[in-house]
């Protein structure tokens, strides 16, 4: 919080009424900013069933949103570097490109195929590295050992120090404790009616659950990604008024 | 000299030592021969003969194809392996090599112990060579195809009488000219020596180049006319060594000192290295290599000896090592370049340089970009490739239905309630689990590519489908009840939507 009163307020009104301009001051934050002190890149956790793609749209529209918070909303043409493990792929499906096209900006997808999950963890730490990368998402299947606590610390300093947002997705996996600052539990839901054909799905819609967060409070909400804006939408479910009950986060916000 | 297309193995491996065996090209009228073996050669084939024609005369031959772009790389390759007689070499024609050897031969103890240290050589690597030693490029060229020896020393003042009894074909004149000179009755180079050179040069004064033009080639041969070689230079290798004073055990302390030497030749040349070989020499005369390779050309030291990292495990110390080097097998022209104002290098710079961390370890087709092709098979419509850098672009011209966002590889065959012939999934069964269809979009035909599949391919239905629990999935029938291409149609599972 930076409010550098002697400098940038006049003298009399700091002599005369400092604690009401603090709080006109305190007001004019945003209300996502005043709870997270600092936007910065961090480490976000995903669990999703690998039979269903919920889990890695979900990342995906995090990740892309992340990208443009980071680097200032500008759409720089970095890539997203997504590691997936071999059996995460033989599991759940290789990453498509036809799928991709339209959900990403331009800088696009290296993906990245890592024999186990050490790999994966070896090469989102390289990755969190290169500055020039707009994020990291890194797939694994089930828990395996190397996946600690430790991992995820590591993880989550490289992510705060070097400005690159990490996203982990676990497919079929039960949360086991970690420091991620943002942990999901992600399904599908009934997508939303199409406009046109009410026998065919429409805009695919997810349950997401938020259970464990650092900078603000869990909840659950309706998830959908918004393509053109390249943003992750969140609604309120319809009959969850006590999750919703927080003043900032009424009827419709977004992560 | 020639060699096959194909797997690069010799095209005679494996078969009895008498298969009359020829290497075709394409002629105007079909296959010609290339080149044959001796076996063939008996049996009565000729070089530039058709094929056809030559399987009439021996219906045993086998034919195999010629690579032609694979013998010039080769000769090119020969050439500069022959400098170690000679520092001047240049390829003569397709099939010959030319060695100044003026002032070399000495160094091999005189001109036949030098030719029969070289045919030796060659016959070590698997050629049989013809060779000759003459005062001129053209006598040479002339001895070493037309004399009866395979090796032979023609000294200065022999030149004129050892060429004169060969045919005029021995003097690099194309066809034409030796069919002419045949005709005006010059059967040897003899006679044409004893002709007038007012008369010859007369004859072919409207010659425009010198395989048509007797004279001259004859002043060549006989040295009248210089006739200098012209080799193509050395390639810079670029490659850094260090020796040392007793064998060590573990190179990887040394890789950073190297890296440093090598990127400052680099520097020197305005190179940047693509491909990196680090030859360990141990002291029984065995020689380690690791490759690494980078996606954009790079001279920074401390990258390049990263590469190396954890890649010593292949080395086998043996007793010890005794001088390492670190070559730059492949190097691009890379200019100086400026980091950017806050002091980190540009974006993509710092992308290659991850990718060469990531392809070290991971292999080199581990990190791949996304293309797309123009294609309506999904299998065939994207393609991961490890090209650094592609861009996802939609090709023009191809519909935009939404398309999963992951894929199963293969597809994975579903047991599916539907009505028959043609009627949308209605509920199905995958790994073991049920899906109860409640929406469904479709079907999306797709018909087979018939240019690339055989003529069996089976069209397929592409249905979207969501089941009681919103999971959407891409399931498709493969073929139809009465296609007649198989029994009843399979169905398979091919991709999760978002």
């Amino acid at each position: 919080m930076n409010i550098m009163m002697p400098q940038t307020l006049p003298r009399v009104a700091v002599r005369v009424a400092p604690r009401e301009v603090l709080h006109r001051a305190l007001q004019m934050q945003p209300a996502s900013a005043r709870k997270a002190p600092a936007r910065r890149a961090r480490l976000c956790e995903v669990f999703a069933d690998d039979r269903d793609g919920a889990g890695a749209a979900a990342v995906l529209a995090m990740a892309v949103q992340a990208a443009g918070q980071t680097s200032g909303g500008a759409r720089d043409g970095r890539p997203l570097l997504w590691v997936q493990q071999r059996m995460a792929t033989h599991e759940g499906g290789a990453l498509s490109a036809r799928g991709l096209a339209g959900r990403v900006p331009e800088g696009g997808v290296i993906r990245v195929a890592a024999r186990n999950a050490a790999d994966v963890l070896w090469v989102m730490e390289e990755g969190l590295r290169c500055k020039g990368l707009a994020g990291v998402i890194g797939e694994v299947w089930g828990a395996p050992a190397v996946l600690d606590f430790t991992a995820s610390r590591r993880l989550s300093l490289r992510a705060e120090a070097y400005g690159v947002p990490a996203f982990l997705l676990h497919l079929s996996a039960t949360p086991r404790p970690s420091v991620a600052c943002e942990r999901w539990r992600v399904r599908s839901l009934a997508s939303s009616v199409h406009p046109f054909d009410p026998q065919s799905p429409g805009e695919a819609r997810w349950d997401m659950e938020l259970f464990r967060a650092r900078w603000r409070r869990p909840g659950r909400w309706i998830g959908q990604h918004d393509r053109a804006a390249h943003r992750l939408d969140l609604a309120a479910p319809l009959r969850a008024g006590a999750l919703a009950d927080e003043p900032g986060e009424g009827k419709r916000q977004s992560a | 000299m020639s060699r096959a297309k194909g797997n690069g193995k010799a095209p005679d491996v494996g078969l009895p030592g008498d298969t009359p065996l020829v290497l075709a090209r394409e002629g105007a009228h079909g296959l010609v021969v290339h080149a044959l073996n001796a076996v063939a050669r008996e049996a009565g084939i000729g070089t530039g003969a058709r094929v056809t024609d030559m399987r009439a005369l021996c219906p045993e031959l086998i034919v195999a194809d010629a690579d032609l772009d694979g013998d010039t790389r080769a000769l090119e390759r020969l050439v500069l392996w022959c400098r170690r007689w000679s520092p001047v070499s240049a390829a003569d024609g397709t099939d010959g090599v030319v060695l100044d050897a003026t002032g070399a031969s000495h160094l091999w103890g005189g001109d036949g112990p030098m030719l029969s240290h070289v045919q030796e050589t060659l016959a070590g690597i698997g050629f049989s060579a013809r060779l000759a030693m003459a005062p001129t490029h053209g006598a040479a060229w002339a001895l070493a195809r037309f004399a009866g020896d395979t090796r032979v020393v023609c000294e200065d003042e022999e030149v004129a009488g050892q060429l004169a009894s060969l045919s005029p074909e021995a003097l690099r004149l194309n066809g034409e000219t030796v069919l002419l000179l045949r005709r005006l009755g010059l059967k040897t180079i003899g006679a044409l020596i004893d002709i007038p050179r007012l008369s010859l040069a007369r004859r072919f004064a409207d010659a425009d180049d010198d395989r048509s033009h007797p004279l001259r080639r004859l002043d060549q041969a006989l040295g009248r006319v210089a006739e200098p070689v012209f080799g193509p230079v050395d390639p810079v290798r670029h490659r850094a060594l260090v020796r040392f004073a007793e064998p060590v055990m573990d190179v990887a302390p040394h890789v950073a000192g190297l890296a440093r030497d090598l990127c400052r030749r680099l520097a020197r040349h305005g190179l940047g290295a693509r491909a990196l070989r680090l030859a360990a020499y141990r002291v029984d005369g065995e020689t380690g290599t690791v490759d690494v390779a980078t996606a954009q050309p790079n001279r920074d030291p401390e990258h390049l000896a990263r590469l190396f990292e954890g890649r010593f495990d292949w080395l086998d110390p043996g007793f010890g090592i005794d001088a390492i080097a670190l070559e730059a097998t492949l190097a691009e022209p890379l200019e100086e370049a400026q980091a950017r104002l806050d002091g980190d290098p540009e974006h993509a710079v710092e992308i290659a340089r991850l990718v060469d961390r990531l392809c070290a370890r991971l292999g080199p087709d581990a990190v791949v970009w996304p293309g797309l092709n123009e294609s309506h098979i999904p299998e065939r419509a994207e393609s991961w490739m490890p090209t650094f850098g592609a861009v996802l672009r939609m090709p023009g011209g191809i519909c935009s239905v939404e398309r999963p966002l992951r894929m199963l590889d293969p597809p994975e065959p579903v047991d599916v309630l539907y009505s028959l012939p043609e009627g949308p999934p209605a509920q199905f069964v995958w790994r073991r689990l049920v899906h109860r269809v409640l929406r469904h979009a479709g079907p999306e035909r797709i018909a087979p590519e018939w240019w690339r599949e055989p003529g069996s391919a089976r069209l397929r239905d592409y249905y979207r489908i969501e089941d009681s629990d919103g999971r959407r999935y891409w399931l498709f029938r493969d073929g139809l009840h009465d296609d007649g291409r198989g029994g009843p149609p399979r169905w398979f599972l091919h991709g999760l939507f978002a």
